[in-house]
């Protein structure tokens, strides 16, 4: 049974602050918040951690007295940066939540493209309000990031556990690679797929390798990665360049990196057809 | 007493994405009755233009966070009907139960954690954990095990990982599948429970006469693939959707609408129950019998009805699924893919109803257009619809604003509607 404020939460007998938390989300398939009420096995531990007070997709009504803010999704309209910048007032942790909050998600991919030439081809004439997708931190400033597309429960679980115990939360330096290799994966390269195990940073327990399913680089770049070594190595085992595009700018992890590697690799955007 | 009030709903709850309730009533009068969708769009059909065959089951799954499982099955059956290919036996069952599974984790999400909560007067499923813990360590179970099966299935609940063109990049273990099947038989006996619990609701008194769309039986309960049927009697080819679903814009949506014979349509559990009815199993028959469910039913609170009783469909034929695959050797688990310039529709069955994407492709195998039909988009107009004849008759009736906030807010949320997905 969850306890309440006046019954509080310990840990090895001292007394634990249960904070108050907050979910929101902007431009995104609200998945992360979902992956929430996925884990079924450990929910009520969860509930028991953390006070939820606002969680519109699973509750009516709440309050707007949190401590810590998750915030899932990226920011494509003006309404929503508004909105952000009133969760950054009152939250004193946001916490960027999932790869569309934290690079922008999918949804940049758009940003390809002229906002015109996105509107014309999915509303033709009719008028639709959208800006280039954007990380919550083009908006305001964020404390902490939950990398993933989607989260991984248990690395959330892990997570809002250091915060409630008010310890640091530091992420993986390394790459999903090491993790794949701990797992005792065969090298995909050698399967024939694409991966972008060897760049991306670490956390996900190398999910979607250990699936057989290359690495699409959705929780950005380890620290210290090499991408120009990672390109040429996936080209010695015959990966076009194309392929190698496609992942990295899926999620937006690697938006910054984009340039470097299309000097180095003479690469075009491509862009809507006339 | 003839009533006057002003109902606003600003970002409706326990409902996923963001729409808005508006009524206005003067002296018992409806004035207007408003669903507004102000989600904003992500351009999934735009921002897949110019990328080749393989990023879009990949991209397209991310359209939901609920029914990743089905837009990734839907992109991935255009993309074979576009290059010609057709599944292997053993990649369809396995995709069927992960499509089963997934139905029932939608379904039981929405009865439990979205739709109970106004059955019992409470804000959320979080009061029920005290007040009735052995119902929401039900619900727990029954979820835990369809997203068990998924993860093994298809790799991951949510953004499955294991799906791809051709097939699977990995299949489950046997030894997995034996005792997910145990667990599934149990499941049954949770789902019997859930009926008596919603047996103890009385759902509201509305019916409004609607045309229901979906896939069309074919001596089974339909999910993947096939023609298209209303009860209005249209019938269509898979690849003729686009007169299936007629979208337009109107000014309260940043979603597209649908009409097909009337001014909207429904699509669902409901719609799937109203028109297949036939090839339901015995056991989900009587469910349906127990509730007075039966076609064609013209309640949309009924829909609620319609999902229990598809959890029982589904958890069955998971059943036979399993035991058809346990009793033979695993084949290649994927097939070769050859990209060719074409067109190709894929329509299938997700938890709130029929979904369809479609694309176009060059000679080497790059998207030159794409359109996905949702579900709720399709369900907006109809929706619309009836929050106007509810309203109307209820303020005729001289109901209060709070009951009749209540009354339209569990109208919306019997759609179960994925609002950010009908945008995308």
């Amino acid at each position: 049974m969850p306890e309440t404020s006046s019954n509080p939460k310990t840990y090895l007998g001292v007394p634990v602050h249960r904070p108050k938390v907050a979910f929101f989300e902007l431009s995104s398939c609200e998945g992360c918040q979902l992956q929430l009420l996925n884990n079924e096995a450990t929910l009520l531990d969860f509930l028991a951690l953390v006070e939820v007070v606002r969680f519109r997709e699973g509750m009516t009504g709440g309050t707007d007295d949190y401590e810590i803010a998750f915030v899932e999704g990226s920011i494509t309209r003006q309404d929503e940066e508004e909105r952000l910048r009133s969760i950054r007032k009152t939250a004193r942790v946001l916490v960027a939540f999932g790869s569309c909050a934290c690079f922008g998600g999918v949804n940049q991919l758009k940003n390809r493209f002229s906002l015109d030439q996105v509107k014309k081809e999915v509303y033709g004439d009719h008028p639709v309000d959208t800006d280039y997708a954007r990380p919550l931190e083009a908006v305001v400033p964020v404390d902490l990031r939950i990398y993933g597309c989607p989260v991984k429960k248990e690395e959330v679980e892990k997570i809002v556990t250091r915060i409630a115990l008010g310890s640091e939360v530091v992420h993986p330096r390394y790459p999903v690679c090491m993790e794949c290799k701990a797992n005792g994966n065969i090298c995909l390269f050698e399967l024939g797929e694409p991966c972008l195990g060897p760049i991306t940073r670490a956390g996900c327990d190398s999910w979607c390798p250990s699936n057989r399913a290359g690495c699409w680089g959705c929780r950005g770049p380890a620290d210290d990665m090499n991408i120009l070594q990672m390109v040429s190595i996936m080209e010695k085992y015959g990966f076009s360049r194309e392929t190698i595009v496609d992942r990295l700018e899926c999620f937006g992890g690697f938006t910054g990196h984009m340039e470097t590697f299309r000097d180095a690799a003479g690469i075009q955007e491509k862009g809507l057809k006339p | 007493m003839k009533v006057t009030c002003n109902i606003d709903v600003h970002h409706l709850t326990r409902v996923e994405g963001h729409g808005n309730i508006k009524i206005s009533i003067k002296e018992g009068r409806l004035e207007q009755a408003t669903w507004e969708v102000v989600e904003t769009p992500r351009f999934f059909e735009a921002l897949l233009v110019g990328k080749k065959w393989d990023n879009a089951p990949w991209i397209c799954g991310r359209i939901c966070g609920i029914c990743s499982i089905g837009h990734t099955l839907a992109s991935i059956r255009a993309i074979e009907n576009a290059f010609g290919m057709v599944p292997s036996e053993q990649t369809r069952k396995l995709r069927l139960l992960l499509k089963h599974m997934e139905t029932l984790q939608s379904h039981v999400l929405h009865l439990y954690f979205l739709a109970a909560p106004d059955f019992l007067n409470v804000g959320s499923v979080f009061p029920l954990i005290n007040s009735h813990p052995e119902v929401v360590r039900m619900a727990a179970r029954l979820k835990l095990l369809a997203n068990d099966i998924c993860d093994c299935v298809g790799g991951r609940r949510l953004h499955p990982t294991r799906t791809v063109v051709g097939g699977f990049t990995m299949l489950p273990e046997k030894a997995e599948l034996a005792m997910f099947r145990k667990r599934l038989l149990e499941a049954i006996k949770d789902l019997y429970a859930t009926a008596d619990i919603f047996r103890t609701f009385s759902l509201p008194d509305f019916v409004r006469e609607t045309e229901f769309v979906s896939l069309k039986g074919e001596g089974a309960y339909p999910f993947i693939g096939g023609d298209l049927v209303s009860t209005d009697g249209v019938v269509r080819k898979e690849s003729e959707y686009r007169q299936m679903t007629n979208e337009y814009l109107v000014a309260q949506s940043t979603s597209k609408w649908s009409k097909l014979s009337r001014d909207s349509f429904a699509v669902g559990a409901l719609a799937r129950v109203n028109n297949n009815f036939v090839f339901l199993e015995t056991a989900a028959k009587e469910v349906a019998a127990s509730f007075g469910l039966q076609p064609v039913n013209h309640n949309p609170y009924m829909n609620n009805i319609a999902q229990l009783v598809e959890s029982v469909q589904v958890v069955l034929e998971a059943v036979a699924l399993i035991d058809e695959l346990l009793g033979s050797a695993w084949d290649a688990p994927r097939e070769q893919v050859m990209p060719r310039e074409g067109f190709g529709v894929g329509a299938v069955e997700v938890p709130r109803g029929i979904l369809y994407h479609a694309y176009e492709f060059d000679a080497t195998g790059h998207i030159i257009r794409c359109d996905c039909v949702i579900p709720t988009s399709q369900n907006h107009a109809n929706i619309q619809h009836d929050l106007s004849a509810l309203a109307g008759k209820f303020a005729a009736e001289g109901m209060q604003d709070r009951n009749l906030e209540l009354l339209a807010e569990m109208l919306v949320r019997s759609y179960d509607p994925c609002i950010s997905c009908s945008v995308h």
